[in-house]
């Protein structure tokens, strides 16, 4: 494969530059590995049809992305998509949605579609929020997180959006975060070329709701989205492949610092070999992580450090993690053809 | 029966400066009522909604949070999670869910209060007849925005007018101060004995919604004795059991869509005395509508919202250079204000609807369609045109509205209307 520029996809795959979205908005990034894959599959613009509801994912395709487009009502994207799928069975469908787009008000819609296995790809970008309208609470808002409309706590569970659909019947699905943005394109390829419904959900990061949502402050706004996106690292783990054994993370009870200072002196008396570092940790915060070379050894000043650094918990590589990775391929009867079997039954043709 | 028409001069009184108000212990006259310590306090119109619902006490408040909704639910999440109110706040999945959790709530007893806008509005459609078939008190901000395709979240009427014949009484308000006074009112109206039905007040899109302005509030003590807490006879109770939204089918549904309409034609009764007695607070006034100039004027313009402000600054100018031009403004739009319109109408000459939504296909707007189908009973020769403007958030100047003001002074010299419906500000 030959190194293509970014004008090579400029020129052929976007219509409408520059972009509305924020600075540092991950909606950009999907765009792009939308188009790679796109590109890499080599399927003809003119049999595109993408889809979108309201709110900033929305603004994916329509207008920037060079192919027809469809902009609709609040969470109708699927529908909408539907019709034209069944009609026109030559489109490649595509609906880009949000998860209070998708899975709140659009919820209903999102199962259906899983369950009839109708060839449309759905990617859906999870921002834990209603992120376009100002940060309000949507279905996939982690319990416990302040937004608009929960100022002291979120009290619903949210959904587990790639377990859903997996029960609901999807063909494909896959999750992933703008951090792991190659990994997203081949989903996006898989998801594209698998004949069913799939489902890709995109982790995104918002750089102006997620201050608020998880609490961040970094010292320059311009570093809110690489702060999110190591966040995003932190807070998952990839579902294939091996358990990481060499570190720890610490939640602080207190300050920080203060705990950061207690485990290093520790740590540093019983002579472990350790990196201390902080990090920011899904449904923690801002927490410490501890990395050794040699596992054991943590291992047994273990004790000492849950003793006398004052620490609330010790969490495992992959404990409150967000699994990523690809959670169903499977092939099965495509709705779209089983309708056209069926006519032809009736008329008594050959398919 | 006397009919109840509040007046507005159109010579502009001196405003009250607002440091006699700051200090309560100063009471600054308004007419012959005083304004004792009501606050003045910087609100737009989302929040003047939020206020009034926060004095109203409301008990349950169900709402989608996200696009088409405002602010109103924000600040109402952010008065219950701070403990300001007692209310048992809800965020649902829809607009649909939320009027519908709305229902179930306002049928046990609670007092509700919902929000919404455009493209809410529009899918709340299947349950505003609900609502008002069950004949629940419920009082709902709408928001007035225009509806997709195209996508725009901009003011027009198109949303409320799309669900004019859905059972509700429909108030337009035509600033903040109204919106904050009219939301109290709507709680003491819609849940009246005799009436009982849903109440929603509109207010414009951003043009309202979004602009800060100066509100009087009434202090709290004030709210609650006006409005007791809710008072009914029927409601789902465990130990008297009832069953609602039944099975009527040709024996007595028309019966009951009867009643449901003579319910709502009673609340222009109702909705004058509750104005009365919220005179007696308050210090302002309100009624069916609000006519400014219309004692001698020879031509007039009727409109509802904020459009009315613009028109009556133009009409000042106008009046100063002695053309004898009128403003009436409804508050009322469902049930009709009829009579107080034609007393107030009777020597003009020619006359000029408004209308910020479309009805695609019908003759007029369906503001002036109302209009011209009663004149045609009582006042034949009445000159009447509709002007439709404003759709998806076009503004209306100033100017514009001289033209128009000018077209039917025109018309009211010659006798002659050339064209019955004009679009005003649109490029063509």
């Amino acid at each position: 494969m030959s190194i293509k520029t970014t004008s090579y996809y400029r020129d052929r795959y976007v219509r409408h530059l520059p972009t509305s979205f924020c600075t540092g908005c991950g909606n950009g990034m999907i765009l792009n590995s939308f188009v790679r894959a796109v590109d890499e599959l080599g399927v003809d613009l003119e049999k595109i049809l993408s889809v979108s509801g309201i709110g900033c994912s929305a603004w994916i395709p329509s207008p920037h992305f060079n192919s027809d487009t469809l902009h609709v009502t609040h969470g109708r994207a699927i529908p909408f998509a539907t019709g034209a799928k069944i009609f026109n069975n030559e489109l490649t469908t595509v609906v880009f949605t949000g998860d209070g787009d998708g899975a709140g008000i659009g919820g209903n819609h999102l199962i259906h579609a899983a369950r009839r296995n109708i060839d449309i790809t759905t990617i859906l970008v999870n921002n834990f929020s209603y992120a376009m309208t100002g940060g309000q609470v949507a279905p996939t808002t982690l319990l416990g997180l302040k937004t608009l409309t929960s100022p002291y706590g979120n009290l619903e569970r949210p959904f587990d959006l790639c377990k859903l659909m997996q029960a609901a019947g999807a063909t494909y699905v896959a999750r992933w975060t703008t951090y792991h943005i190659r990994e997203l394109r081949r989903s996006i390829m898989a998801a594209l070329k698998n004949k069913g419904f799939s489902f890709v959900e995109v982790l995104s990061q918002c750089p102006i709701q997620q201050r608020r949502l998880f609490n961040l402050r970094p010292s320059d706004q311009l570093d809110m989205s690489s702060q999110i996106l190591e966040m995003f690292k932190e807070s998952t783990y990839i579902r294939h492949m091996p358990r990481e054994e060499n570190y720890f993370y610490i939640v602080p009870k207190g300050e920080l610092s203060l705990s950061r200072r207690k485990v290093s002196n520790i740590l540093s008396e019983n002579s472990v070999e350790y990196k201390i570092g902080e990090v920011d940790r899904l449904f923690f915060g801002r927490i410490l992580k501890v990395e050794c070379r040699n596992i054991e050894s943590f291992k047994k000043s273990l004790n000492l450090v849950k003793r006398f650094a004052k620490i609330g918990k010790v969490l495992r590589s992959r404990s409150g993690k967000i699994g990523l990775g690809v959670f169903v391929s499977k092939s099965s009867k495509e709705f779209t053809d089983s309708m056209r079997e069926i006519s032809a039954f009736e008329k008594g043709v050959e398919v | 029966m006397t009919l109840h028409i509040v007046k507005k001069e159109y010579i502009r009184s001196e405003t009250p400066s607002l440091s006699h108000v700051k200090d309560s212990s100063t009471r600054v006259q308004n007419g012959s009522v005083t304004m004792k310590n009501q606050e003045v306090v910087g609100f737009n119109g989302d929040e003047a909604v939020a206020y009034a619902v926060k004095q109203s006490d409301v008990n349950v408040i169900a709402a989608y949070p996200i696009t088409p909704q405002t602010i109103i639910v924000e600040r109402l999440s952010e008065y219950v999670a701070d403990g300001d109110i007692d209310s048992e706040f809800v965020c649902v999945e829809s607009e649909h869910s939320a009027l519908s959790a709305c229902i179930g709530a306002s049928l046990t007893g609670a007092r509700v209060f919902t929000a919404t806008a455009s493209q809410g509005l529009a899918l709340m459609h299947e349950v505003l007849y609900a609502t008002s078939g069950l004949r629940c008190p419920i009082v709902m901000a709408v928001v007035n925005r225009a509806l997709s395709a195209p996508i725009n979240i901009h003011n027009d009427r198109s949303d409320m007018m799309g669900s004019r014949d859905c059972g509700w009484v429909q108030i337009y308000a035509e600033n903040s101060q109204e919106v904050y006074d009219w939301i109290i009112q709507a709680f003491r109206i819609s849940e009246h004995q005799n009436i009982q039905l849903p109440i929603a007040v509109n207010l414009d899109g951003f043009v309202i919604s979004h602009s800060m302005e100066n509100v009087y509030v009434l202090p709290n003590k004030d709210v609650k004795k006006f409005l007791p807490p809710r008072k009914t006879r029927y409601k789902i109770d465990p130990t008297h059991p009832i069953s609602f939204g039944g099975l009527f089918l040709q024996d007595y549904y028309y019966e009951l869509k009867r009643q449901q309409e003579e319910a709502l034609r009673q609340t222009s009764k109702i909705l004058d005395q509750v104005g009365k007695e919220y005179y007696k607070i308050s210090g302002r006034e309100y009624g069916s509508l609000e006519v400014c100039g219309m004692e001698d004027a020879d031509v007039a313009i009727l409109c509802m919202g904020s459009t009315a402000g613009t028109v009556r600054s133009v009409l000042r100018k106008l009046r100063a250079d002695g053309k004898k031009v009128g403003l009436i403004k409804l508050w009322l739009y469902r049930p009709f204000p009829i009579d107080e319109l034609f007393s107030v109408i009777e020597n003009l000459k020619a006359l000029v609807v408004m209308d910020m939504a479309l009805s695609f296909g019908a003759p007029f707007g369906a503001l002036c369609s109302d209009v011209a189908s009663i004149l045609q009973i009582k006042k034949k020769d009445l000159k009447i045109f509709n002007v439709i403007y404003g759709l998806g958030g076009r503004d209306i100047t100033p100017s514009e509205i001289e033209d128009i003001f000018n077209d039917a002074l025109e018309i009211a010299k010659t006798g002659i209307v050339k064209d019955y419906v004009k679009f005003v500000g649109v490029r063509e």
